[in-house]
């Protein structure tokens, strides 16, 4: 047995790639190629030899600062660009050819270049945005001060009410008597104003302090100002408003003016003679025209500026970007003592040796080096990180294992079986080969437009949906395999294999449920007889072969798990763990849960009415009473007792050994009775380098070592009990599913369709695809995932998986792209 | 209502405590801090700041660093944090975060006054005001030429206008003035600040008003050091201290009478507390008076994340922040000025 497994073909998939830890010594002058080229490569993880350094204090802190700086100024053209509204074409990406010094040069001209065309244009905007300011207050004071006239002409009456119709809320009597007073001398007397422009959302709190201020000894007249004007900074439309304050004496001059320079307001003098306030308004409109004329030149001159560098800053962003990862990577090595080369370690696979010493090769000739980068194989204490090849069909399926845990190295990868096995229990709870092919229609749109999405940056469902696109292919593959067998068609069964076994006793049975059919032909060749569908016995029957079905494939899981723990233990070395773990434990679960998997079986072959509950209970209860009625075979009850004993006895040989083992080889290597340990532990010494070299690192305490097995024990017992039920949520979920979509499909669809109207026929159709589409398509699936999820994480990983690995992460050009935004 | 808070906190409190605990977590520790102290120039201080949360306000800062960019960026990135927290607050939370930002806003009442007084631009002014104590209309103070104007103009309209009750006058506003309306505002808005939290009841009061007391009483041995010697009579003095805190009532009667900075020391060395604060200075000497106090402060602030379900860490996690960007301001202006043997001098460690 143990000859054929060891002949078996390395299985190379099964387990993480193996690693060596590499040392490179790298000639300074050709350093920078060597990594850039490994960093194309994408296989060498780095290992951080100046962890105690802090970032300012290692030797290229000034390249990384410089490309720091680099990429600040590209996130500011790309800023300027998106501001200015310039849409940015997918140029050809190019292979960088710039050099980082030239890239440098060039990128501080362009922003010299572009500051000062920035402060120009703001330059010119400011003044413009004046003129238009300007002009508006002009337009509008003058309507003011036109009006205030022809008041003044037809009645002072009117005037006075509006401004106590305006201010009616805060002034009181004594400066209302002022205001009479004074606005009689509107013309000839002090009365002046001052007119500008204020924010929109100020202009409230504006006119409440200049109140205030005056104590209401002032009129406020506004008006919306016509064009929003741009604030040149932001690139913001801001409204204004217009205002014209009338008011009287100098101090309430000088504080209006605090005022409005407190809110930012532009004042403007407006002429009040009509004839010069028309000499004005054209000389503004004169200067704004020509204004306007260079605004625009500079704007197009700017664009044009930008629209060139836009062509290439995606190629300068990547430059930068992989330039800085270079350097961040060079920052991880040391010097050596002559500060001639540079000394870096890491991980990495061992198939990729050659391709990196060829990478290497290939740098020193490039740099014209003369001395050549050493390359060669170190000792590492620290475990090796994990590392698998995967496509873009296993990636999805290694992403739900490694959620749970890195695999620790080379312990053997459950994502090989999760390929198939994860979406088949999926689909044994969604058994629904109509839900199948909505999901398959789905999934294969995903695949066809897989070129196309994966360039795209996608929402998070999206993205989700999309990474797991072979996920949901397998899955509604299984689904439909499942719905046939269960015979549902978004819960109608078909007549596909043939016709059904059962037929009426009589002519004057119409349906299935009123009288029991009978059996006149072979049964039906695959999967469930559609006659069952409607019947009294249509749950019984189903839950029946469903709750069955799941602890076959729940022991059977379950068995595949301990089989992996036993590889595991083999390929580590470690006997002790198959003789004082695994045995036991396959006796264990066996025992109990594979003879209740055998009972099933043999009930399903014979055709045996036993009660397998009865058996089952009665084997712990009086096992040697006489099972009667619920015999299957014979020599049963024998049997069964047996195999209580092996139970029984598995329990104390999985709980007592092993730490006392564990003891007794510790105790001996530590009292120095080497001599005796040639002869009598030998063997178990080098087959279990691993727990060897666990005991020097750390103290061996063995109160903590038993209770941890007896934790890990217990665990196992009732784990048995506790994960066989658990696999029952094959069935509860796949109960609920089926039922689900009777109801829509009866009680929404067929109901609105008893109708004979078009209106309910449509609103029940449209009730039932939402039903279906949301609930059913969506919620159920993720709920079937999900529960998919555990059964592998908890019930099926529990059985074997430590994963407490690290991943591999190379270092590689590739995965730097989507770091940043 | 004491023990009861952990059955209904969370309704309203729980998600921004959770936030605020998160926010915590972001503080620089003591090993941030001794790589800053080893920084050479202000780049080195902005490259080790991004790699903390510091990193999105300074990386598009163009190179040439000054310690007022840093600083303003790290202040903003308080205030982006403070005004989401204030988005998402219910009563009384919100409440309760406001009034952590009068103190600024007395601090620039009193900034832009004194700066009107001494004819600065308003704007240069604007700029050096801290923004958490930002209010409308905040630029008109510039008008008012007496505390009656000061108060009829601007802040009648703001939450510090019930504070102002006991310092309208009509008299011209000039340095003794202000520096008395700033700390009879201070004293009316803690002694606020004090009743509400009272008010709040549970372990929000409790903390607060330890931490509250704890401000008030370093408030009066401030006053007391720095009107010895001024023309401010005792009384005047006695009328500044708040009304709480542990120095209340005997040992204000006693600080009101000091001379010196030594009858201060023997004054407060009969309360426990600050017994261990001056016995860390040696006689005479009041100038490491405020390190002492800041430290003290941080390490009850600290404690205050120990207890849960309650407001004081929001007060807490501000005041820490705050100490934190005083901090980086002096490591700063040690590094830009190349006084970096001095840069440990005031530099308090929050962890």
């Amino acid at each position: 047995m143990e000859e054929f497994i060891d002949n078996l073909p390395p299985m190379d998939l099964m387990r993480s790639e193996k690693m060596s830890y590499v040392q490179l010594i790298i000639p300074a002058e050709s350093a920078h190629r060597a990594i850039s080229y490994l960093g194309e490569l994408g296989l060498l993880q780095f290992h951080d030899l100046n962890v105690e350094k802090s970032p300012f204090q290692r030797t290229f802190v000034n390249q990384v600062k410089r490309c720091g700086e680099m990429s600040r100024k590209l996130r500011f053209f790309k800023d300027q660009i998106t501001k200015a509204g310039i849409v940015s074409l997918e140029h050809p990406f190019m292979q960088p050819d710039v050099e980082l010094e030239e890239l440098e040069i060039q990128l501080a001209e362009h922003e010299h270049e572009l500051i000062e065309l920035n402060t120009n244009t703001e330059r010119l905007q400011k003044t413009y945005n004046e003129l238009l300011e300007f002009r508006m207050v002009l337009d509008k004071a003058g309507r003011f001060l036109f009006s205030e006239k022809n008041h003044h002409t037809i009645g002072e009456d009117r005037e006075l009410e509006e401004s106590v119709n305006s201010n009616h809320e805060f002034i009181d009597t004594a400066s209302l008597l002022e205001k009479e007073l004074r606005s009689g001398f509107s013309e000839q007397s002090g009365v002046r104003f001052i007119s500008g422009i204020v924010c929109k959302s100020k202009v409230v709190r504006f006119e409440r302090m200049l109140f205030r201020a005056t104590r209401g000894n002032m009129l406020f007249n506004q008006a919306p100002a016509d064009e929003e004007i741009v604030d040149p900074v932001t690139f913001e439309k801001d409204a204004k408003i217009v205002f014209m304050v009338f008011f009287s004496g100098e101090q309430a001059k000088t504080k209006i003016l605090k005022i409005c320079e407190a809110f930012c307001a532009n004042c403007y003098p407006v002429p009040e003679d009509l004839t010069k306030q028309h000499q004005v308004t054209r000389e503004v409109l004169s200067r704004l025209s020509d204004l306007e004329a260079t605004l625009d030149a500079g704007i197009r001159h700017r664009n044009k500026a930008l629209s060139s560098i836009d062509y290439n800053l995606t190629k300068w962003v990547t430059l930068v970007r992989r330039e800085k990862a270079v350097y961040d990577t060079l920052n991880m090595l040391n010097f050596d003592v002559t500060k001639k080369c540079l000394v870096g370690e890491g991980w990495c696979p061992i198939f990729a040796t050659t391709k990196i010493q060829e990478a290497l090769q290939r740098a020193t000739y490039d740099s014209n080096s003369l001395v050549g980068v050493i390359f060669h194989v170190m000792d590492s204490v620290e475990s090796p990180p994990t590392y698998f090849r995967t496509n873009h069909f296993t990636n999805a399926f290694q992403e739900i294992v490694d959620a749970y845990g890195v695999a620790r190295y080379q312990e053997s990868n459950p994502a090989v079986y999760t390929v198939i096995t994860f979406p088949f229990l999926f689909a044994v709870m969604f058994g629904d080969w109509g839900h199948g092919i909505c999901l398959l229609i789905g999934s294969l749109i995903l695949i066809a437009r897989e070129s196309k999405l994966s360039k795209k940056k996608l929402g998070s469902f999206m993205e989700m949906l999309f990474g797991g696109r072979y996920v949901l292919l397998l899955m509604s593959i299984f689904s439909i395999y499942c719905g046939l067998i269960y015979n549902e068609f978004f819960s109608v069964p078909f007549h596909i294999f043939g016709g059904s076994a059962y037929r009426c006793r009589d002519a004057t049975c119409s349906n299935a449920d009123t009288v029991g059919l009978v059996k006149y032909r072979d049964p039906y060749p695959f999967g469930v007889d559609p006659s069952w569908r409607g019947s009294r016995s249509e749950l019984p029957f189903l839950n029946s072969i469903k709750m069955k079905m799941s602890i076959l494939l729940g022991v059977a899981q379950m068995n595949l798990g301990m089989f992996l723990s036993y590889f595991n233990a083999r390929f580590f070395g470690s006997s002790l763990d198959i003789r004082y773990q695994f045995i036991p434990q396959m006796i264990f679960l066996n025992s109990l849960f594979g003879y209740l998997s055998l009972l099933i079986i043999i009930k399903w072959c014979t055709g045996s009415q036993a009660d397998l509950y009865h058996v089952m209970i009665y084997m712990f209860l009086s096992p040697t009473d006489n099972i009667g009625e619920n015999e299957l075979f014979w020599g049963q009850r024998p049997l069964q007792i047996i195999l209580l004993l092996f139970a029984l006895v598995a329990v104390p040989w999985m709980l007592f050994p092993k730490p006392f083992i564990l003891k007794k080889l510790h105790t001996e290597r530590f009292q120095g009775s080497t001599y005796g340990m040639l002869g009598t532990s030998e063997i178990d010494l080098e087959v279990e380098p691993d727990s060897a070299r666990a005991q020097h690192h750390e103290d061996f305490n063995f109160s903590e070592v038993f209770v941890h097995q007896m934790i890990h024990s217990i665990e196992f017992v009732l784990g048995a009990v506790s994960n066989t039920a658990s696999y029952l949520r094959l069935w509860a979920l796949s109960l609920a599913h089926s039922e689900l979509s009777t109801v829509f499909y009866e009680k929404v669809l067929l109901l609105a369709w008893s109708y004979d109207n078009f209106i309910i026929r449509l609103v029940g159709l449209a009730v039932f695809s939402f039903a279906t589409a949301f609930i059913l398509l969506m919620m159920e699936t993720l709920s079937a995932f999900l529960h998919a999820l555990r059964l592998h994480w908890v019930e099926f990983q529990g059985k074997f998986y430590h994963g407490d690995g690290q991943k591999f992460k190379p270092f590689s050009f590739a995965s730097l792209t989507d770091d940043e935004d | 209502m004491y023990g009861f808070e952990a059955l209904t906190f969370n309704i309203h409190g729980g998600y921004l405590e959770a936030i605020v605990r998160g926010h915590r977590a972001s503080l620089l520790t003591a090993s941030d801090y001794n790589n800053l102290c080893q920084c050479e120039t202000l780049d080195d201080i902005k490259m080790h700041l991004s790699a903390t949360e510091y990193g999105p306000y300074l990386q598009n800062e163009p190179s040439p660093l000054h310690t007022t960019t840093i600083v303003e960026k790290c202040t903003l990135k308080l205030v982006d944090e403070y005004k989401s927290m204030l988005c998402q607050a219910t009563e009384p939370l919100s409440t309760f975060l406001e009034y952590i930002r009068y103190g600024h806003m007395i601090d620039n009442v009193v900034l832009i006054v004194t700066g009107t007084l001494h004819e600065r631009d308003v704007q240069e002014l604007l700029e050096k005001c801290h923004p958490l104590g930002m209010f409308d209309s905040i630029a008109t103070l510039a008008v008012a030429q007496n505390m009656r104007e000061l108060y009829r103009l601007v802040l009648v309209d703001t939450p510090l206008a019930p504070y102002f009750s006991e310092c309208i006058s009509s008299e011209d506003l000039d340095d003794m003035n202000i520096e008395i309306m700033r700390n009879t505002l201070y004293k009316a808005y803690l002694e606020d600040f004090y009743r509400f939290c009272q008010k709040l009841g549970g372990a929000t009061a409790e903390i607060m008003s330890d931490l509250l007391s704890f401000e008030a009483d370093r408030r009066v041995v401030n006053i007391t050091i720095n009107s010895i010697g001024t023309e401010l009579t005792r009384d005047d003095r006695r009328k500044l201290y708040s009304n709480f805190g542990l120095l209340y009532p005997y040992g204000h009667e006693e600080l009101a009478i000091c001379e010196d900075i030594d009858q201060v020391r023997a004054a407060m060395e009969k309360y426990p507390p600050y017994q261990s604060i001056f016995s860390k200075l040696s006689y005479g000497e009041s100038q490491m008076l405020d390190k002492a106090f800041y430290e003290e402060e941080v390490k009850r602030l600290c404690l205050t994340f120990e207890q849960q379900f309650h407001y004081a860490v929001f007060f807490a996690y501000m005041r820490l922040r705050e100490q934190e960007i005083r901090n980086l301001m002096w490591i700063s202006e040690c590094v830009g000025q190349n006084q970096k043997s001095r840069v440990h001098d005031s530099v308090v460690f929050i962890f």
